[in-house]
């Protein structure tokens, strides 16, 4: 039965081939636009931490003087190096680590290699088991050398192939900064989507070539790069970051379960009363704690003209398929004649219902393949852009069903009322005719 | 025209009109919609910028090796030289940062040592007593930086100019009551005297969360001592191309120790301008693009509603032709169908689009709608209403009246 009635639909659709392409044509384009658009934001919000994002939280405190308070006001997006440090020793987590970035010199041993700047994270020693960073070579340092300011590097896959043509460099030396350090890991593939940990230097920007711990950065005065933000006599100036009112780190801490993070709230908020009564912070105790998620939605890492285009494309979308319902009804309504005589024949309203649903099914499945098309040009169009995460915008297998489920359930949809309506037709009236 | 029968006619065919006039709703809402966010973007396309833009380049360049503070000045120096000396340079100085540059220095600007009562946030800008010549900004007050007073800063210094150059609108804020020449401004603990007012010079930051303080800059007699710098060159007239070549030339054969990346190491500002909004461009473009194809694909659904209207009525037509209405009256018959189905989309539509735009105007802190671009998306689906079934209708007054006797 599902051969024929394929069959009678195809030849239908055959028959006003110009009513078709339109119905196709509309579906296509409202398909391809939507999921184009939809696909950049699916790759723009994805979790960075599949199974992990959920449990890492980021505390914020607010160390400011009072000048420009206003009750309610959300605390700095960094802590400074005291409130730092002072979290980090205080050890309330399975995991925390604290860290900032900076581009640091690399002098190559090889001499056909120019020094360059390396991306560089500075960082403790937690960051590696609590982000779950898998590792090709060795592994991570631990708190011994994050104490002793040890000269010790881990380093991307990619720049293990640059420097070391890919063999296992874990032992080798590297000069950073007019200084030896000792290799001891390579990254295994790892691109967290967007950059959460610090979103300072693009959320969808290039990953660091290179981690060392953060005692070790500050003991090699090495520069830091992101965002500084001062208040009161705070300058800024880098060698005395330390002391300064400035924010400018990250800390991350891993809470597995929903007692221990009530335990960490308030843990802070004490932390922060501390602070407070000690006169160290001169506004009302606030904290924060958010986990990645929280904090991604916080920071409205998505742009908001990709969402805005998202929503204009499902506007689109809806209006294609208002246009489809239209030029469908006026199809099925046409052909109440034929409906008619099959009526007489003994076809059940059923049947009739199922064969009409089955001719829009058929141009649901057309148009969803030209979408599909369509939405392939207009993710190269769109990686076809500067913006840094152009490159990140690919088709994947989830999308790509998504996107056929879309279409071919949307024009089903579309063709409900129409085929509702042609099937209702009293037979006896269009014989008579 | 008698309104009354049509109006009975469309009771038949409820789930078409509704259709029609649901989409020519949504469509006048988005369009409309879409028109603003275009206009909008436009608009900043073409924000002026204060400079000369038309015959200036900006060069990228940037220190191999590591020189220290004395081999950065000496070197910048050199270069500052060289490019003068190139043909067709009239002009030319070193800077951290320059208008569409998207990333630079900001302070806070008060009346007082006290930074924590700044009255605003100032974009600042790097210059030397060349720098009002080359960016061609117009002084409305006061004089022009001395070479004298143009200090030298490195990564560990501190910005504190004796002497600064602010732009009006930073002047008037600053001063409303009295001129602001002579006297000081504090970026620093130090106070700034104000020795000059340039009449417009935008901050460098395009995004519109800067749009607050776009206009309040200041010049500071420093050139800074960092491994990047910025030249920006002013080119004699109808030579930017010729120089835009000569001077990295110049500079290589001057010096090989350096990067000036070959992709974007040299720009013109029209380069420049072009990639400070490129996001927005493409934007403007996407939703131009997605206005047409919607238009036409209403217009097309139109088209396809009313033919078979008029298919399924030819029988009604030939009857009226047989009783004696005009081809005319026909074809006035389906005009004014699809206008009363129209009007009731475009008010549906209306209600709409201002709907939409309260929600985006939330969601996305656009403007609140401008009402000429409801009345302009209006009159537009209006228009494309009547000329969608325009074919159709003509169609119908062709029917001859023998129709009339025919069974089908």
């Amino acid at each position: 039965m599902f051969g024929y009635y394929l069959d009678l639909a195809v030849r239908s659709l055959r028959r006003s081939k110009v009513l078709t392409a339109l119905m196709v044509l509309a579906v296509a384009l409202g398909i391809g636009a939507c999921m184009t658009t939809l696909t950049v934001l699916h790759v723009l919000s994805g979790d960075p931490l599949p199974g992990r994002s959920g449990s890492l939280y980021f505390p914020q405190l607010d160390p400011r003087d009072t000048v420009g308070y206003v009750p309610g006001i959300e605390p700095p997006e960094q802590l400074t190096w005291i409130d730092g440090m002072n979290l980090l020793r205080a050890k309330r987590a399975t995991h925390q680590a604290l860290m900032t970035g900076g581009m640091v010199p690399l002098q190559p041993a090889q001499t056909n290699l120019d020094p360059f700047h390396a991306n560089g994270r500075y960082t403790t020693a937690d960051f590696f088991p609590m982000f779950g960073v898998p590792f090709h070579y060795g592994s991570g340092w631990s708190s011994a050398e994050d104490d002793s300011k040890a000269r010790v590097v881990v380093i991307s896959t990619a720049l293990n192939d640059k420097l070391f043509g890919g063999q296992n460099s874990v032992g080798k030396t590297l000069r950073l900064q007019e200084a030896d350090f000792r290799v001891i890991g390579v990254l295994g593939d790892w691109r967290p989507d967007p950059h959460f940990y610090d979103l300072n230097m693009g959320a969808y920007a290039d990953y660091e070539e290179v981690y060392l711990p953060l005692s070790t950065s500050r003991d090699l005065h090495m520069e830091h790069d992101g965002s500084v933000d001062c208040w009161g006599d705070g300058g800024g100036e880098q060698a005395k970051l330390e002391q300064s009112t400035c924010t400018w780190m990250q800390f991350w801490v891993q809470l597995d379960t929903p007692a221990s993070v009530a335990d960490y709230r308030s843990f802070l908020q004490h932390y922060a009363e501390d602070q407070h009564a000690s006169g160290r912070f001169a506004r009302p105790p606030t904290m924060r704690l958010r986990n990645v998620p929280q904090w991604l939605e916080y920071k409205q890492v998505v742009p908001s003209d990709t969402r805005l285009q998202a929503w204009l494309a499902m506007g689109f979308l809806l209006v294609c398929l208002i246009n489809t319902v239209g030029l469908m009804l006026a199809k099925f309504m046409r052909r109440a004649g034929e409906l008619g005589v099959r009526r007489a024949l003994g076809a059940s309203r059923r049947a009739l219902f199922g064969q009409l649903l089955l001719e829009s099914g058929v141009v649901g499945f057309v148009g969803g393949v030209l979408g599909l098309l369509l939405a392939l040009l207009g993710l190269w169009l769109v990686r076809q852009q500067p913006s840094d995460y152009a490159k990140l915008a690919h088709m994947d297998s989830a999308m790509l069903l998504t996107t056929f489920a879309i279409a071919v359930l949307a024009t089903m949809l579309a063709g409900l009322l129409p085929a509702w309506r042609a099937c209702h037709i009293a037979p006896a009236l269009q014989l008579k005719a | 025209m008698q309104i009354k029968p049509i109006l009975a006619a469309l009771r038949h065919h409820k789930a078409g009109t509704l259709l029609i006039a649901a989409q020519i709703a949504l469509t006048l809402a988005i369009v409309c919609n879409a028109l603003f966010i275009i206009h909008a973007r436009l608009v900043r396309l073409h924000q002026p910028s204060g400079i000369d833009e038309a015959s200036l380049l900006v060069i990228g360049n940037q220190w191999a090796g590591k020189p220290g503070s004395d081999q950065m000045a000496s070197l910048m120096a050199a270069d500052l030289d060289t490019l003068r000396k190139v043909p067709g340079v009239a002009n030319v100085y070193a800077t951290n940062t320059f208008p569409l540059g998207n990333g630079g220095m900001a302070l806070g600007v008060s009346h007082s040592p006290d930074k924590l009562k700044s009255v605003t946030t100032s974009g600042i800008y790097f210059a030397d007593e060349n720098a009002l010549a080359t960016l061609g900004l117009k002084l409305v007050e006061g004089r022009n930086f001395r070479p004298d007073e143009i200090g030298q800063l490195d990564r560990q210094g501190y910005v504190k100019p004796d002497v600064v150059i602010i732009t009006r609108a930073l002047a008037a804020l600053m001063f409303p009551q009295r001129s602001a020449i002579g006297q000081p401004i504090y970026i620093s603990a130090k106070p700034s005297i104000v020795i000059g007012i340039v009449d417009e010079l935008r901050t460098p930051w395009v995004d519109t969360s800067f749009a607050k303080w776009a206009d309040y800059s200041t010049l500071i007699p420093y050139r800074e001592l960092t491994p990047i710098v910025q030249y920006i060159v002013r080119v004699q007239p109808g030579q930017l191309d010729e120089v835009m070549h000569r001077v990295r030339a110049a500079l290589y054969a001057a010096n090989r120790l350096r990067v000036i990346s070959p992709k974007d190491g040299v720009r013109s500002f029209a380069q420049v301008r072009e990639q400070a909004y490129r996001d927005d461009r493409g934007m403007a473009i996407l939703m131009s693009g997605i206005s047409v194809i919607l238009l036409l694909i209403t217009g097309a659904g139109i088209v396809g509603l009313t033919s078979f209207w008029v298919g399924q009525r030819r029988k009604q037509i030939g009857v009226r032709r047989a009783l004696g209405a005009t081809r005319h009256d026909i074809l006035s018959y389906f005009l004014t169908e699809n206008l009363l189905i129209a009007v009731g989309g475009v008010v549906l539509g209306g209600v709409l689009a201002i709907g939409l735009n309260l929600w985006l105007m939330k969601q996305f802190e656009l403007d609140r709608l401008a009402p000429g671009y409801l009345l302009a998306g209006v009159v537009t689906l209006l228009l494309l209403g009547q000329g969608a079934v325009l074919a159709p209708a003509l169609r119908a007054s062709r029917v001859p009246p023998v129709e009339a006797t025919r069974s089908i």
